[in-house]
């Protein structure tokens, strides 16, 4: 019985926090680190020890021809893959270029928009290869990787909840900001797992977790519309760390169309 | 017959990000010695047009996940001076103290994780938790209370969520700020320990000298206002560094390159730049460490970076005792009101890596037309690349694999955050032969 996972870190187009919680999640739980091989992790290690890998930890969307080709040989190299992150699950908020015009993205930052190589729109990583888990969130939470992480040393399903951040919010104690302050907060659609942290500060959830299971989109932003705010508002919630996810891209896209 | 020998590093490790480093050397003369960032661009200054002002904040901290708050509040200045809006003095200390919080987090990561490991023969920070617990285990620590503060004052640590335009969402309970004393004590006497430590190490010897730009204050560190000031006699105002200062892009990279006019020439910012130009204002035990710790000031080899940021380390905790022992009661209001205006608003902040400059136009809607973001990598990457040029003859004789690692090590010692500039990990080493 192989004793140790061998685990492999790779990054894509990301800001390197979900690797961070990794980190961080390594130093609070040296029994697991123990038990893990981390073998390939080029942020924090020269040495490289050759796959394939038990799991693959995947931060970062698509956005290069490079890229694409090289999260194929990574499936190829390891038997579980896990997506990290709003970025790695739902493009991230690069993906904003996907409604626009990527030549005109490019030479808005760059001079020369000749020497850049990219592709037109940032996807996660499903969209290229099979991905056998994910974890969600910008930052993904540093707890549900370590549940991940031992629920791969044990051999079971690890248990990410896939209801709302109401759920936490009334289960923390959490005072609701649509009820009684009239914010219009994702809360009622976004996948559980932060700890509902910006419902407790005092202000609206902005979706990081992407859409919860049985989330009604229409249903919510028809009730914030009632309430006044405006449908160029509630897209521009819909379209931001998680913009690519079919759920919330289907309401931003619609939204828009009923903008004048 | 010319001679040519091409050695090839796939991956520079250790750093934040993708890059790459390339070297071309013909009859023993330096051709091309290139820092090239692959990183992928994400373009942030373009996906910002159109977004609300209030946004801007959560959006900007993803162009790094290791120094969020440095975006987050340097994005916050500059709106709040585009709209007119002045905050608080309890305000603005509280996110100095967040400030802090980021810079103990992402120093420590970086000396215990990533740089130390150079100095005694390790390739991670992993294998030199094996040998050297006590020494790791004290870094965690460090990089555990600097999460500690990001988490009380900004309610995550990575990418905190308690930060807007204005002050924040919600004030910090003032029996949680004192409660972080005692961490905070025991980290200001440990982090001179650290500069101790650390001073110890064996440098190669090299010298680069670099014209060194900080944002100098009159009162404490280095952090989030005063003047912009250079080590060759500049001394503006924040909203004065485009005219001194521009961008420019090279073929090899996917950051902007920025360089001091009129000469377009490097420059150095970040934890050696801003010892060598701020030392008077450094708070009183920091001060004394810096005399004590047996450089010569101005510091001028790269290497040592490590013990500037060991310094700056226990400056962030003294600063931070100074903040919250000074609070009293909950900070009330945490949020001035904020009214958008038609403008165009700048800022400048030392992020742990360095000077940070963000500029936006705002309809008066509050809706951003134009984002100029120049984060601190971008600012070092012509110096890195300047050292590289003159590290690069006293290490040519080595065998190819010496010479990379010891290009990687003067890379390392810059702390580049590549995830920041694009908005590096092969080494080519081309000795002739086409
Ligand atoms: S999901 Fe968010 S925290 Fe994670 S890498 Fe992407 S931007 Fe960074």
């Amino acid at each position: 019985m192989p004793t140790k996972l061998r685990l492999a870190v790779y990054k894509f187009a990301s800001c390197d926090g979900c690797q961070l919680q990794l980190l961080d999640a390594q130093g609070k739980l040296l029994e697991i680190a123990r038990r893990i091989d981390i073998d390939h992790f080029l942020e924090a290690r020269s040495q490289v020890v050759e796959g394939p890998y038990d799991i693959a930890l995947v931060e970062g969307s698509i956005t290069t021809p490079e890229d694409a080709e090289r999260i194929r040989k990574i499936r190829r190299d390891c038997r579980y893959l896990v997506t990290l992150g709003a970025c790695a699950t739902a493009g991230g908020i690069q993906a904003l270029r996907n409604w626009g015009n990527i030549e005109e993205f490019v030479s808005a930052v760059y001079a020369t928009p000749s020497y850049i190589s990219t592709l037109a729109t940032s996807t996660p990583i499903a969209d290229h290869v099979p991905v056998d888990f994910e974890l969600r969130g910008c930052p993904i939470d540093t707890g549900q990787l370590v549940e991940l992480l031992t629920a791969f040393l044990l051999g079971r399903k690890p248990h990410v909840p896939s209801w709302s951040v109401c759920v936490e919010c009334k289960s923390s104690g959490a005072v609701c900001v649509a009820v009684t302050q009239g914010i219009p907060c994702l809360g009622p659609v976004t996948q559980a797992g932060c700890g509902a942290i910006c419902p407790a500060h005092g202000r609206e959830c902005f979706g990081c977790f992407g859409p919860s299971e049985p989330a009604n989109l229409v249903s919510l932003t028809g009730h914030y519309q009632q309430q006044g705010i405006p449908p160029e508002q509630l897209g521009r919630m819909l379209r931001s760390f998680t913009a690519e996810a079919p759920a919330f891209r289907a309401e931003g896209d619609r939204l828009r169309g009923l903008q004048p | 017959m010319s001679e040519l020998r091409r050695i090839s590093v796939k991956a520079l490790t250790r750093v934040e990000g993708e890059g790459a480093l390339r070297i071309r050397v013909r009859d023993g003369t330096i051709e091309i010695a290139e820092f090239n960032i692959y990183e992928p661009p994400r373009f942030f200054e373009r996906l910002l047009r159109g977004r609300a002002f209030a946004e801007v904040p959560d959006i900007t901290a993803r162009i790094c996940g290791i120094c969020p708050v440095a975006y987050q509040l340097t994005a916050c200045q500059a709106l709040e001076n585009a709209f007119g809006v002045q905050i608080t003095p309890a305000i603005a200390a509280l996110r100095r103290l967040l400030y802090w919080g980021e810079w103990i987090q992402s120093h420590s990561l970086h000396i215990h994780l990533l740089h130390a490991p150079d100095f005694l023969g390790y390739e991670s920070g992993f294998s030199l938790a094996v040998d050297r617990p006590e020494f790791v285990e004290r870094g965690l620590r460090f990089k555990a209370i600097g999460s500690r503060i990001m988490e009380v004052v900004g309610g995550r640590a990575v990418h905190p969520i308690n930060v807007a335009v204005g002050g924040f969402f919600k004030a910090p309970a003032a029996a949680a700020l004192r409660g972080l004393i005692p961490d905070l004590e025991w980290g200001l006497a440990a982090a001179l320990e650290l500069v101790r430590d650390v001073s110890q190490f064996e440098f190669p010897s090299l010298q680069c000298p670099a014209t060194c730009v900080a944002l100098r204050s009159d009162t404490g560190s280095p952090s989030d206002s005063g003047r912009i000031i250079s080590s060759a006699g500049l001394d503006i105002a924040i909203d004065e560094f485009e005219q001194h200062f521009a961008e420019e892009q090279v073929p090899h990279s996917t950051a902007l390159y920025s360089l001091q006019l009129p000469d377009r020439t490097p420059y150095l910012v970040g934890p050696v730049a801003r010892l060598n130009l701020c030392r008077e204002q450094l708070p009183p035990h920091t001060r004394r460490s810096v005399e004590a710790c047996g450089i010569d000031w101005p510091l001028v080899n790269p290497y040592k970076s490590i013990v500037a940021r060991a310094l700056e380390v226990a400056a962030a905790f003294e600063e931070s005792l100074g903040i919250v022992r000074d609070v009293m009661a909950d900070i009330n209001p945490c949020r001035v009101e904020v009214t958008p205006r038609e403008g165009t608003g700048c800022a400048a902040t030392e992020a742990p890596r360095g000077l940070l400059y963000h500029r936006y136009s705002v309809t008066a809607d509050g809706l951003i037309t134009a984002a100029t973001i120049i984060p601190p990598t971008s600012q070092n990457q012509a110096q890195i690349e300047k050292d590289l040029r003159g590290l690069l003859p006293s290490v040519l004789g080595f065998a190819d694999a010496l010479v990379s690692s010891r290009c990687e090590q003067l890379i390392r010692s810059y702390d580049p955050c590549i995830s920041c500039a694009t908005h590096f990990l092969t080494l080519v080493l081309d000795r002739g032969e086409a």
